[in-house]
């Protein structure tokens, strides 16, 4: 990490009160710079985190008392309730549910996103001519809001869509109602997003590797099938990732898809993230919806461990910066 | 950056002087298959949406005839489409102006300044773009209800700084990191403070920079959906994206395919333009910010 601050190349004899104050300075600088980021996040960021964590102990009291006969009104220290539910009764059995959806959504896309945005790369990489025009094309399904990506499938996936046109069946398949059809909608549909911007990274990752090392494995006759499982997928490695991370951490809190392509409240697509929203903003019970989402924060968090401890993912890009930049 | 890749050695030596190898259109139909695979669900938008709402089913692969009427449908006065779309501005324009300004101090500093706890910052900058969005909205939905926030603006601009502000300091980071540093040594040598190499130097160069960060961090909160379809049920305050996704038929079982169609294109237009216009740069700041 070189840095600029100190040591001006001839510093002038008399120079080291001047240079203790620049460090201070720096220091001093670099506080008033960075406050405001972290002020911010504190405040939108740690602060609900903390609050939901506070909040999945307790329940909203509802119901009439039965001593008073009044409506009841505040909050009631449940302990660990809330998690317990998680895992028994009809409450547990549907968030056992979207947790299984939420993992195979995430393993099945994320798995199909990463083998189709390799060969993208691929393709991409070899391109001479066209490349401009792929690359529009590619930054296409990810500048579309998610959102909207959910009903242009819906529209797609219609009974009477072209979907079921072009596969032609005797009968029409009911890709949005429920069912395991509606969970492949929304993996193609997710596929269909996510993979040309996997694909876009992988590219940036290939082109920093240099020719020499191609040419070399070219002279020593490597198939264009071992160079590419000896050479090319080693060197994309930290590239990809650190991309798969992003993918994953992303298809865990897999919301707007489900929602506008399937709609909430069905078995086969609700996620963690759309049944935490529906006991919080249909139900307004806090407590439950922010245990899941505690819940939801935990797996993301092992997730991201096992990625950068055990896989050595470096997000941070450390290890970049070490090699001088 | 051109590779040799695309032969293997035996081949291309024997295909030397003899023109191309029998599989010399294999990249160019993949370059059609990854354009055709991007393009045509965006296609199949835009052409349902300017079919007339009789023929909304037809599958004909150019509409006959065409009619705007999906888009005047869209925007009638009952949808409040227009309203969303300058809710969307508002709220997007302003998460991005906010998050710039704070971010581009701190990337200087995290670029730039050495300093303790340096690691510890990026590493708080990189994890909390990693946390779901649902955990931090539950407890901020309870407490907006409780202090009166919900069908404000602010109540969807402060939560969409959680994800803006964290990718608004990464891109901005690594572009101030590719910078050579030799600038600021130049000023510092001519006697600008750190401060001073900041704002006369660095900024100014970095403009290009700053800008396409802006591009990007503009399309993330024009796009976020969780966020502004929860803290807000007042019509004419929803965003676009929430008010394309609640269109309501004549009849709860017809559903508006033709004027939701119609709102998505409007609600994306803006979108593929921008990118169209700057795909270099927001190509570059993608895998610079999200790689590195």
């Amino acid at each position: 990490m070189a840095t600029t601050v100190d040591a001006p190349p001839t510093p002038p004899p008399p120079a080291p009160p001047v240079k203790q104050d620049r460090r201070a300075g720096t220091g001093r600088l670099a506080a008033l710079l960075v406050s405001p980021t972290m002020l911010v996040l504190a405040l939108v960021v740690a602060y609900p985190i903390l609050a939901a964590f506070r909040l999945s102990f307790y329940r909203d009291n509802d119901g009439i008392d039965p001593e008073t006969g009044l409506v009841q009104s505040g909050e009631t220290f449940v302990g660990l309730d809330n998690f317990t539910d998680m895992f028994s009764g009809d409450a547990g059995e549907r968030f056992r549910n979207a947790l299984m959806n939420t993992t195979t959504f995430t393993v099945v896309a994320v798995s199909i996103e990463v083998v189709l945005g390799v060969l993208m790369a691929l393709v991409m990489h070899r391109a001479f001519k066209g490349r401009a025009l792929v690359r529009a094309a590619i930054l296409v399904p990810w500048a579309v809001p998610t959102a909207i990506a959910g009903l242009l499938w819906r529209w797609i996936f219609q009974a009477d869509g072209v979907v079921n046109k072009i596969l032609d069946l005797d009968e029409p398949v009911l890709w949005t109602t429920d069912g395991i059809q509606a969970w492949f909608a929304v993996i193609i549909a997710d596929t269909w997003k996510t993979a040309p911007f996997i694909g876009l990274l992988v590219l940036a990752g290939l082109q920093v590797i240099s020719n020499e090392v191609y040419e070399a494995a070219k002279l020593d006759g490597a198939s264009p099938w071992k160079t590419f499982w000896s050479i090319t997928l080693p060197l994309v490695k930290p590239t990809l990732l650190v991309a798969v991370l992003f993918r994953i951490l992303d298809t865990l809190r897999l919301f707007d898809l489900p929602f506008t392509l399937i709609g909430p409240g069905k078995d086969a697509t609700d996620t963690i993230t759309v049944i935490a929203y529906e006991e919080a903003v249909k139900f307004g019970k806090y407590g439950p919806a922010s245990a899941y989402s505690i819940f939801l924060f935990a797996y993301v968090a092992v997730v991201a461990f096992v990625f950068v401890k055990l896989l050595g993912a470096d997000v941070l890009g450390t290890r970049d910066g070490k090699k001088g930049r | 950056m051109t590779t040799t890749l695309d032969a293997p050695p035996r081949a291309a030596a024997a295909t030397l002087g003899k023109g191309r190898p029998w599989y010399w259109w294999a990249p160019y139909a993949g370059i059609g298959a990854i354009v055709l695979y991007c393009l045509s669900p965006f296609y199949w938008m835009l052409v349902s949406s300017l079919r007339r709402s009789n023929d909304i089913f037809s599958d004909a692969p150019v509409p006959s005839p065409f009619s705007v009427e999906n888009y005047s449908a869209a925007f009638s006065e009952d949808n409040g489409f227009l309203r969303a779309l300058l809710n969307s501005f508002l709220v997007a324009g302003i998460t991005t102006v906010l998050v710039l300004l704070i971010g581009t101090l701190t990337a200087y500093a995290l670029a730039r300044l050495d300093f303790r706890f340096k690691n510890l910052v990026l590493g708080i900058v990189m994890v909390t773009s990693m946390f779901p969005t649902i955990s931090l909205l539950v407890p901020l939905l309870e407490l907006f209800s409780s202090i009166g926030w919900i069908n404000t603006y602010q109540a969807m601009i402060v939560p969409s700084m959680s994800f803006a502000l964290p990718l608004a300091v990464w891109n901005l980071t690594a572009f101030f990191r590719q910078m050579p540093t030799e600038l600021e040594e130049a000023a510092q040598i001519d006697g600008c403070t750190p401060a001073q190499a900041f704002r006369k130097v660095i900024l100014p160069l970095a403009a290009p920079g700053v800008f396409t960060t802006a591009i990007i961090t503009f399309i993330a909160a024009w796009n976020e959906f969780i966020i502004a379809l929860s803290v807000v049920n007042e019509k004419s305050l929803k965003t676009a994206p929430v008010i394309s996704s609640q269109f309501t038929g004549t009849t709860d079982f017809d559903a508006p395919f033709g004027t939701q169609m119609a709102a998505g294109v409007i609600v994306t237009i803006p979108l593929v333009i921008l990118v169209l216009l700057f795909q270099r740069r927001i190509v570059a700041g993608l895998t610079a910010g999200g790689v590195k």
